[in-house]
């Protein structure tokens, strides 16, 4: 597909590509994975009956301010159905059992983790994640000063380190290294951009602006 | 993980129906404990009653006790005036506990309910008699760094991995539940029990029943505790040794005391004895000494957790010596 050469449009374009290519391959080895049984019970549609007596879950939830009404089985963690249904891939999968942090989203304005909670526990509820934070073009003040401070080196830990600090100064924990360092320990980063995020959080809390 | 069903309740006694109905139903709360043992098919349950909307979340004072809603969060009770004034040790085991994430999501009564984080236990390829009764223990002759030197049985030597549990079991704090034959309170040292031959339990409570509130009476234990945590981290780690220590002080004398460790048995470790022998006592490092020798009475060690043996009578030392503010 040729798309105008436009500078932003080119990163979105190169993105999709990826995805889709990412999306296509893990189709193809999840069916060159597949067990025999599951095979089977595919040519025999005995999936389809388990599937009709594993009831779809009507959801409603509001995403980065927009309503969405959506229909989900009830082990789809938050975490997937933002990835993989809603297609938010900003939130990141790490370890999956809640001991990294990357998917750290705010419900109801607290930081929780996605991996770890259901979507249909969520009900009515508010979810921001990273999508949401900025005010259109404009970076929320937390991304820039991520961003001024060098706050990380490969990314991945980022939108749950920023979703994370955002939530450190709200509830009044960002006062000192110390207490940063503390308030943070749920959020990891391999590549070690600790002081770095440490010295983006305190400007952020320093500038004292309502966040 | 497994495919199950889901139900939502908004009421205690429809709670405990909908779970008293099938074999293989839990309660959720916060779910970070249950989510991720369901991801890893150590626990398969048919069907989720979330008990997210009953009404449970309320932290109180009647007379001069505190009563904290099962359903109230492990953060949010933590910062809460009550606590932070009253309850100050709570508080700080509260906080010693998880990340600040995890805080929010993680429940009082989910908290005292999570499974220990033996790695056997974790691990479905490996024996464990906790996970699959009568497949063995694998951390008896295998890596037992993180194990049990109090209480254990031949047939598991795993330990209860809540820090809020320790904080309460010392605090003289009292469960209450409410189940298909009704109501009842269990002490909290009663709650969590010792492996024994059925290591696949891990609390007295019956099936069906909901935790409903935790109570702590106010016992005067507001101005000289310390919860002390040892771990391989500064933060969000799980604790090798942990000591809750209060102690009532009147002119550099010890009028009463109240002690218990975790990380060290298969369930919060209430020590009695070292607290009778510190009542009258002078506030001292000896005095102190001498309560974890005490403590220490009938400790084993295995292979890798010989260290335990050390560690966790300096950390009855320390945590006293911070709550008598000699440090
Ligand atoms: C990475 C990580 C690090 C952690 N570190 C620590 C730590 O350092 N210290 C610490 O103490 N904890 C730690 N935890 C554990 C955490 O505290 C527990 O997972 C949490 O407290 C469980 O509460 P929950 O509400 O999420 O329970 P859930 O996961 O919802 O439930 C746990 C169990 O309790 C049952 N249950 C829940 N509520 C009730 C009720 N009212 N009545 C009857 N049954 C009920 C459920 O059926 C389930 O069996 C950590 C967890 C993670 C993932
Ligand atoms: S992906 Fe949720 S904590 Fe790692
Ligand atoms: S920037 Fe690479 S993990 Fe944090």
């Amino acid at each position: 597909m040729k798309k105008k050469p436009n500078k932003n449009t080119d990163i979105i374009v190169h993105n999709d590509s990826r995805r889709d290519f990412l999306k296509q391959s893990t189709l193809l080895t999840g069916i060159a994975l597949t067990p025999e049984i599951a095979v089977k019970a595919a040519e025999n549609q005995w999936d389809e009956k388990l599937a009709e007596a594993i009831e779809k879950i009507p959801l409603k939830l509001e995403i980065n301010g927009i309503q969405k009404t959506l229909s989900i089985e009830p082990r789809v963690t938050l975490l997937d159905l933002l990835r993989e249904q809603l297609h938010l891939t900003g939130t990141k999968k790490g370890c999956d059992y809640g001991q990294c942090g990357a998917c750290t989203v705010h419900v109801n304005g607290t930081r929780v983790l996605s991996c770890l909670t259901l979507a249909v526990m969520h009900d009515g509820e508010k979810i921001t994640t990273i999508e949401g934070l900025a005010n259109g073009d404009e970076l929320h003040p937390m991304q820039a000063a991520f961003m001024k401070h060098d706050g990380f080196q490969c990314g991945y830990c980022t939108p749950g380190q920023i979703m994370s600090a955002v939530a450190c100064i709200r509830e009044g924990h960002a006062n000192s290294e110390t207490e940063i360092r503390e308030y943070m320990s749920g959020n990891i980063c391999r590549c070690g951009a600790y002081p770095n995020i440490v010295n983006a959080i305190t400007e952020v809390n320093k500038g004292g602006k309502n966040i | 993980m497994n495919q199950f069903q889901y139900s939502r309740v908004t009421h205690s006694n429809a709670a405990v129906s909908a779970v008293s109905k099938e074999k293989a139903a839990m309660f959720i709360a916060g779910g970070t404990n249950l989510i991720d043992l369901m991801k890893r098919g150590i626990v398969n349950p048919t069907r989720l009653v979330d008990i997210n909307r009953v009404p449970l979340n309320e932290i109180k004072t009647e007379g001069n006790s505190l009563i904290i809603g099962a359903l109230a969060l492990n953060g949010p009770v933590a910062e809460s005036k009550l606590v932070t004034e009253k309850f100050p040790l709570l508080a700080q085991a509260l906080n010693a506990g998880a990340s600040a994430q995890i805080r929010n999501m993680a429940t009082i009564g989910g908290n005292m309910l999570q499974r220990t984080r033996c790695p056997y236990f974790y691990d479905t390829t490996m024996p464990c008699n906790k996970r699959e009764p009568g497949t063995g223990c694998g951390a008896l002759e295998g890596f037992n760094r993180m194990h049990a030197i109090f209480g254990f049985s031949d047939q598991c030597i795993a330990v209860h991995p809540s820090d809020m549990s320790v904080a309460l079991a010392a605090l003289d704090a009292s469960v209450l539940v409410i189940g298909p034959k009704g109501e009842r309170r269990i002490p909290f040292t009663d709650f969590h029990r010792l492996p024994g031959d059925k290591p696949q339990i891990d609390t007295n409570l019956q099936a069906g029943e909901l935790i409903t509130s935790v109570t702590i009476p106010d016992n005067g234990f507001n101005k000289n505790v310390h919860y002390l945590k040892v771990r391989d981290r500064t933060s969000y780690a799980f604790a090798l040794v942990s000591v809750a220590a209060a102690l009532q002080i009147e002119k550099n004398t010890i009028r009463d005391a109240r002690l218990a460790m975790g990380g060290v048995a298969h369930k919060p470790w209430r020590l009695t004895e070292a607290e009778k022998f510190l009542i009258g006592k002078p506030v001292s490092e000896a005095s102190f000494s001498e309560a974890a020798k005490i403590a220490m009475q009938g400790a084993k060690a295995f292979k890798y957790n010989t260290y335990k043996l050390t560690l966790a009578p300096n950390s009855i030392v320390q945590a006293l010596k911070v709550a008598a503010k000699l440090v």
